[in-house]
């Protein structure tokens, strides 16, 4: 089986989100690497060094600088001829593009597998991870999206897959990229590659409360920060923290959760961490029966000394 | 203008899903159903469009069996103009349903279709952007803010890391996440006005769309189970079995 899988960049590196799908990829068969971007050389050439790719193709092209799938998936739907399956990392850009060609293919997309379970025969949670299916294609042609903490990452050196150039229509134009508003987290590490994760729950009152007793410890730990559903409904954090069904899902080697009760749809978003760690006031708390350790105290004393104790 | 707000009937946002023994799906007898909350704000959205003046008419869509009638009410009672319910007692994937909204869409000629990002039941994300493909229109995906302007639309997306925001021609197709707004709660007098609301009922077959599934479901099974593991008396002994897995 021939396989596309779409590369997820900056413009200026691969991002690592790229590598889980180079995994998944190769378990249906060869795998060519996608990079539609602009001025998007050092991409191609990064995709190129992944171990498990052998072909890149460029695509380069302002119209693709951004990603706008109104432009994108039409490149990828027309490159389809010559696979059988597209993969993309459910990442929000994967998830805004992959359905758009997977229409544009007449298949139904697989969405968020977590295993390959044969040529056409995969593994995705529904309902909010609640329940696992096990679903086969009966498609010509396979449109899927990875699950990112369900498979290993492909080395991203040692490989040395040949580039070649490949184009599509363009601008569709009907859409224009406007601006963007990425959080510049600093030295902290991103939430869906940390190996630490430091969140928070409303418990945590306010934004300001949320930063005053969260930031610490998650700095002495060298965290990422994440919140649940209810931090980010409360506006104490903004969205892009959010772990749960209708957030981010992680799996970092440590959880450490705040003030989180543990509702279903943030179980959703971190259960597969190594080992969880759970400090909440309410000893019924759901999050204690997936905690490893759990913590039964006010965090506003608690934290605030464990993050001292950490010296 | 006019917006078409398609809205699912799907398992209540606070009932846990059980997995039926033999594997063949989820309990769904004697299940508190509602509609998909990202559907509610998709409709509210709408209504806040409208009364803003720049929209004439919300219609609301469900494809689903005869009981996602009660979806459509609740959108008419939270201020919906009329309802069309595709029914079929079938389950439809994503790409089917974007087939029958396209062709709801060529009759209705709506400025905006909006639509929940992903339903809480099969978690596809995927019925937008298949809509906006086969329409060949533009689509802001995963909204967190929607500005109409004439003939385009800005729509403020929430992405990875932050917020991007994109221009898109209309007719365009916007998908909704959770901070676009709040939803309203339907006023009685509102939910009585809305059962003379019109709800037209067609069928699959009426648009030429055949339904007929591409991917078979062989099993459903419940997630491996994490076992609690100890609960610790106070932050020393924390601090201690942090130190001892060499997190810190």
């Amino acid at each position: 089986m021939n396989t596309l899988i779409l590369v997820e960049h900056d413009n200026s590196s691969v991002n690592d989100a790229t590598l889980a799908v180079v995994t998944a990829a190769s378990k249906l068969g060869d795998v060519t690497a996608l990079v539609a971007g602009h001025d998007c050389g050092s991409v191609a050439e990064g995709a190129a060094k992944i171990v498990g790719v052998s072909k890149v193709l460029k695509a380069d092209d302002a119209a693709y600088a951004n990603g706008l799938a109104e432009n994108v998936a039409p490149l990828i739907a027309g490159l389809m001829e010559g696979y059988d399956a597209f993969l993309a990392p459910a990442t929000t850009s994967g998830k805004n593009i992959a359905p758009r060609v997977a229409a544009h293919l007449d298949v139904m997309q697989i969405s968020d597998i977590l295993s390959v379970e044969g040529p056409k025969t995969f593994t995705r949670p529904i309902y909010a991870g609640n329940a696992i299916a096990t679903v086969e294609s009966s498609d010509s042609k396979l449109v899927i999206t990875v699950r990112g903490t369900s498979f290993d990452k492909a080395a991203s050196e040692g490989g040395s897959a040949s580039i070649e150039d490949a184009s599509g229509a363009g601008d569709a134009g009907i859409s224009s990229f406007v601006s963007s508003d990425i959080a510049d987290g600093g030295d902290r590490p991103d939430l869906a590659s940390a190996k630490i994760i430091v969140s928070g729950g409303r418990a945590l009152k306010d934004g300001e409360t949320f930063d005053s007793i969260i930031n610490p410890l998650a700095d002495k730990l060298g965290a990422a920060i994440g919140a649940s559903r209810a931090a980010v409904d409360a506006g104490y954090v903004p969205n892009d923290y959010q772990v749960g069904q209708t957030g981010k899902i992680v799996a970092p080697e440590v959880y450490i959760a705040i003030g989180i009760s543990g509702a279903i749809q943030h179980l959703a978003g971190m259960k597969d961490s190594k080992v969880i760690i759970a400090i909440n006031k309410d000893e019924d708390a759901p999050i204690f029966q997936v905690a490893d350790i759990g913590l039964v105290a006010d965090l506003y004393a608690a934290v605030p000394e464990l993050t001292g104790a950490l010296d | 203008m006019k917006i078409l707000v398609p809205v699912k009937r799907v398992i209540d946002y606070n009932v846990k899903p059980r997995v039926k023994a033999d594997g063949t799906g989820v309990d769904l007898a004697n299940v508190k159903m509602s509609m998909n909350p990202f559907d509610e704000i998709a409709v509210e959205e709408a209504i806040r469009i409208k009364e803003a003046g720049k929209a004439e008419e919300i219609i609301a869509v469900s494809v689903g069996p005869a009981k996602a009638q009660e979806t459509l009410r609740t959108a008419l009672a939270m201020g919906a103009d009329r309802a069309i319910l595709v029914e079929t007692e079938e389950e439809v994937e994503p790409l089917a349903v974007a087939k029958i909204l396209k062709a709801i869409a060529d009759e209705e000629q709506p400025g905006l279709v909006i639509l929940g990002k992903q339903s809480i039941s099969d978690d596809s994300n995927q019925t937008g952007q298949m809509l906006a493909a086969l329409m060949g229109r533009p689509q802001g995906t995963f909204a967190n803010t929607v500005a109409v302007d004439g003939d385009s639309v800005e729509v403020k997306r929430e992405v990875d890391g932050g917020l991007e925001t994109v221009k898109l021609t209309l007719p365009a197709i916007v998908t909704t996440d959770l901070r676009l707004n709040e939803p309203r709660y339907a006023s009685l007098p509102n939910i009585m006005k809305a059962k003379k609301k019109p709800l037209d009922t067609k069928a699959p077959a009426d648009f030429g769309v055949d339904i007929a599934p591409r991917l078979t479901t062989t099993n459903v099974a419940e997630p491996p189970v994490r076992q609690a593991g100890v609960k610790v008396e106070d932050v020393p002994a924390l601090v201690a079995k942090i130190k001892e897995m060499g997190i810190a």
